[in-house]
């Protein structure tokens, strides 16, 4: 028996009635593919209907597609060349058949982009290319077809190619080959063709042959999503397919997110004919460990020095499907390799215009469209940016148990959590070694610390942060606030009021408290900061001395109470994403203190937020640094 | 290195347990030919020799006795829970069908028979994308209606190996785990899993079955492979479609649809 050559899937995408279907006919027929009878098959059938011979009807094998000349949905035939074997995916061209195009193309190691020599490029040529682009295909051939109507004109074809080329340079597809054929006639497909000597290149299946087979990315790091546990018997088996890397046995691997980590004992196969030393991105497996960890569906196996990023907010250059358009503010399912998590869209950053690549401002993807969005999830993800590892960089997205959208991820600007937690653990050694905290303390008093108010605009948070301010200056303490006023100005001019900015300058805010607090200021912040992870991110940053305090009022007392007249622009469209009115606010789940502006006057909240500051960074009280939790 | 093999299995392996996640209760059709004995075999691979949800035979007493027989040889050789669901006769079939097509849908009502008393949420079938170009636009997870229907105009989206694994009440899912092999990949797998096979796919006397069904409705045809190497040199240049012998394929242009429209594999 021969070794046969591995395979190449090959997607045909492009505009409806630009010649797909007859472009995989010609294909089949040219390298003897078809079997017995199949040709009479189809010849029969476009006779009872009364309709031209037509090539389509060998993948349309549903009534309805031959009955409307339509494709409806996506198939996959096989066929073979001199060196090796193919299978052709057929993808819809209509708009309306979009997911079921992706649903096939997602197979491809390769895509043929057809297009009308007369129509040239059209709606789904953009939108296909855009999506190739998105699927991660690097392999493309554009085919103009129906040289033969166009006279075999070099013109023409010249026209066409500049046409495809400026549309594919904006969207970073770099196709191996501009080709003209005539699929109908068969020139330039199986063979070149003698009515267009002005074609010097291959013809379409030489170039195909000259494509490779997707290789499984045993290069990159280990990623092992673990897919289910098995104990049906003493064995605990951790089973899964390995996306990338290599995993050998007495490895250390890291389960992301939750960080436990344990040693291979074994690499589990049944009826394997010796022990498995090793194995590699593609193989279905199963591992057992030296310590029961609790590892569950979802989690992602990795080495200890290459692990995914963690994260409770990243990107998504998206595709959207569904019936409903995806919306700001409203939440999804997503799925991750064999991770689900609930994820809210915290923006929409810009709907992308296929045909033109012109970007829009709307807070809303309708079917069909490409986004760039921002998402925010309850729970730590693991993930790795799109770039540098495909298959635990993009998710689907699920509404009422249908797949929806997809997207390929990034994390752009955005911070990974493992290694601001790194960081925060190894600044405070650092610190150590030189001077204590408590040779910090015991010169001013007291210890540092961040006092972090969080709460609506309205809510009295910068009123409050003022008062405390002062009443503890004149104890005595060394302190300071920071709020919009004097950050916006300076170290954060550069940020806007989009969703990555606001997520940026709370980031930042972070860091320089904890800096200050590390210094032995008693840090007073004042800011919306309406979100979980960005103030489990200040948290981090500062550690134990980060005291979160939310400043509480109900939506209706601060609207009543609008100091700066901001809920009134934002009620009539001024302000887009305004806490409470047009994006949500997370309380704190778990803060040291809540202060309710509602029920308390000032003076009593001023009082409340003082007493809770002095109790926790007096020196006497230092010596017990687990500060209690949520006491009013 | 994985070769081709490797990686159809791989993926069969990482569908099924998917399934076994993910759907319960769960069933497979084994209807004991050549595809869904491999799927059984790799069903073995996932779970670590073990089948852990009942095989279902829809007999209509028509198989070959050679069968019966190997059906009855590999549950005691391999111990695996064996049902079996006798299908309702042909004459309460829907007479507008052709006849042999008729006798096909004799499996769908015995199915859907089985689903209303059993309940499964999933029902495991070793069909294959190139065995049919009906079945080569099937999804890996495919929903039907409460009736056994297949909705073909509006499938579900699916990419990157997920899968829809949630449903309405009044649905169930097909799950199909080797929709991406080839006839011939299963018997280089066969053969080199050394995976036991019904007799009749060898030739005896210039005729073998290259696909078994129902002896009514499926016909063997010419071909001197009597050993899995000479099945494979055969297809290997063969210029005639695997389901030739079966009659209900091309009574007429939608006979097939119909069936699968209508809840068959």
């Amino acid at each position: 028996m021969t070794q046969q050559a591995e395979k190449v899937g090959v997607v045909i995408v492009g505009h409806v009635d630009h010649g797909k279907s007859t472009l995989i006919g010609r294909l089949l027929h040219d390298t003897d593919s078809l079997m017995d009878g199949k040709l009479k098959e189809v010849q029969e059938s476009c006779k009872r209907r009364n309709v031209p011979f037509e090539w389509s009807f060998l993948l349309d094998a549903f009534q309805a597609e031959r009955d409307q000349a339509v494709t409806i949905d996506t198939t996959q035939i096989w066929f073979k060349s001199k060196k090796r074997p193919y299978v052709i995916i057929d993808a819809p061209g209509h708009r309306e058949f979009l997911k079921n195009m992706i649903s096939g193309a997602a197979f491809a190691d390769a895509a043929i982009l057809v297009v009308d020599a007369a129509e040239g490029v059209r709606e789904q040529t953009k939108r296909h290319a855009y999506l190739l682009h998105l699927l991660g295909l690097k392999q493309v051939v554009v085919a103009i077809n129906k040289m033969d109507a166009a006279g075999y004109n070099e013109k023409r074809f010249n026209d066409v190619k500049a046409e495809i080329t400026a549309y594919l340079s904006g969207i970073d597809v770099v196709p191996r080959a501009i080709l003209p054929i005539a699929a109908r006639e068969g020139d330039n497909i199986a063979k070149k063709s003698d009515k267009m000597p002005w074609h010097k290149g291959l013809s379409l299946l030489e170039q195909l042959d000259a494509f490779s087979p997707a290789q499984p990315p045993v290069e990159k790091p280990l990623r092992f999503p673990v897919q289910d546990v098995y104990r049906f018997d003493e064995r605990r088996i951790i089973v899964g397919r390995i996306t990338s890397g290599v995993v050998r046995k007495g490895d250390v691997l890291t389960f992301s997110p939750s960080n436990r980590t344990a040693t291979v004992v074994s690499i589990e196969k049944w009826n394997a004919p010796h022990e498995i030393l090793s194995a590699q991105a593609g193989e279905s497996v199963g591992i057992t460990l030296d310590q029961p960890i609790y590892a569950a569906r979802g989690d992602v196996a990795s080495h200890a020095d290459k692990t995914p990023m963690l994260t409770h907010d990243f990107r998504g250059n998206i595709f959207w499907l569904g019936k409903e358009p995806l919306r700001a503010g409203k939440r999804y399912k997503i799925k991750l390799a064999t991770a689900e998590a609930t994820v809210t869209v915290q923006s929409i950053d810009r709907v992308i215009d296929t045909g033109d690549l012109t970007r829009t401002e709307k807070d809303f993807v309708s079917a069909n469209e490409m986004a760039m969005v921002t998402f925010h999830s309850r729970e730590t993800i693991a993930l790795d940016p799109f770039a540098d590892n495909h298959e635990t960089g993009r998710a689907v997205i699920i509404e009422n148990q249908d797949v929806v959208g997809g997207g390929i991820l990034n994390m752009d600007g955005l911070a990974d959590l493992r290694l601001q937690r790194q960081a925060a653990q190894e600044n405070l050694h650092a610190v150590d070694h030189l001077l204590t905290a408590g040779d910090r303390a015991l010169r001013n008093g007291h210890r540092g610390m961040v006092a972090w108010l969080t709460g609506l605009s309205g809510a009295g948070k910068s009123t409050l942060a003022m008062r405390v301010e002062g009443a503890l200056h004149a104890k005595g303490m060394q302190t300071y606030v920071l709020d919009g006023d004097n950050v916006r100005r300076g170290l954060n001019a550069d940020l806007g009021f989009s969703a990555k900015d606001r997520s940026e300058n709370i980031r930042r805010v972070g860091e320089v408290a904890a800096l200050m607090a590390d210094a032995g200021l008693i840090v007073i912040t004042a800011f919306i900061s309406p979100f979980v992870a960005d103030r489990r991110s200040a948290r981090a940053a500062a550690g134990e001395g980060f005291h979160e305090i939310h400043v509480k009022a109900d939506l209706s007392t601060c609207e009543k109470r609008d100091p700066k007249g901001l809920y009134k622009k934002a009620r009539s469209g001024k302000i887009a994403e305004f806490t409470g009115i047009t994006s949500p606010y997370e309380p704190p789940e778990t803060p040291e203190l809540v202060v309710d502006t509602g029920g308390h006057d000032v003076d009593e909240c001023v009082g409340m937020i003082v007493d809770h500051i002095l109790k926790h960074a007096r020196i006497s009280a230092a010596r017990n640094p687990q500060s209690a939790r949520a006491e009013s | 290195m994985q070769d081709h093999l490797d990686e159809l299995e791989s993926k069969t392996i990482y569908i099924l347990r998917e399934a076994y996640n993910r759907i319960k209760p769960l069933g497979m059709l084994w209807s004991i030919g050549k595809d869904s004995t491999a799927l059984l075999w790799c069903i073995r691979k996932a779970f670590y020799g073990r089948v852990p949800f009942p095989m279902i035979q829809l007999d209509t007493g028509m198989e070959e006795d050679e069968v019966y027989a190997f059906r009855d040889q590999l549950v005691k050789d391999w111990g695996f829970e064996l049902k079996i669901e006798q299908c309702p006769p042909e004459e309460q079939m829907d007479q507008t069908l052709p006849p042999a097509t008729r006798a096909a849908a004799r499996k769908t009502e015995g199915l859907k028979n089985l689903l209303a008393r059993e309940k499964y949420k999933g029902v495991i079938v070793g069909i294959r994308r190139d065995e049919q170009s009906m079945r080569a636009k099937e999804r890996v997870f495919s929903p039907r209606r409460f009736d056994g229907t297949w909705d073909y105009k509006d499938q579900p989206a699916e990419f990157w190996d997920q899968y829809k694994t949630d449903f309405p009440e009044d649905t169930h899912v097909r799950i199909h785990p080797i929709l991406h092999w080839r006839e011939i990949d299963i018997w280089r797998y066969t053969q080199r899993e050394n995976i036991p096979i019904v007799p009749l796919y060898l030739a005896r006397n210039g005729m073998r079955f290259r696909s078994l069904g129902e002896k009514n409705i499926t016909f063997p045809i010419k071909s001197n492979a009597s050993t899995i190497e000479e099945i494979i040199a055969e297809l290997e240049t063969t210029k005639t479609s695997e389901r030739a012998g079966r009659s209900m394929d091309s009574e007429t242009e939608d006979s097939f649809e119909r069936l699968r429209q209508s809840g068959y594999m």
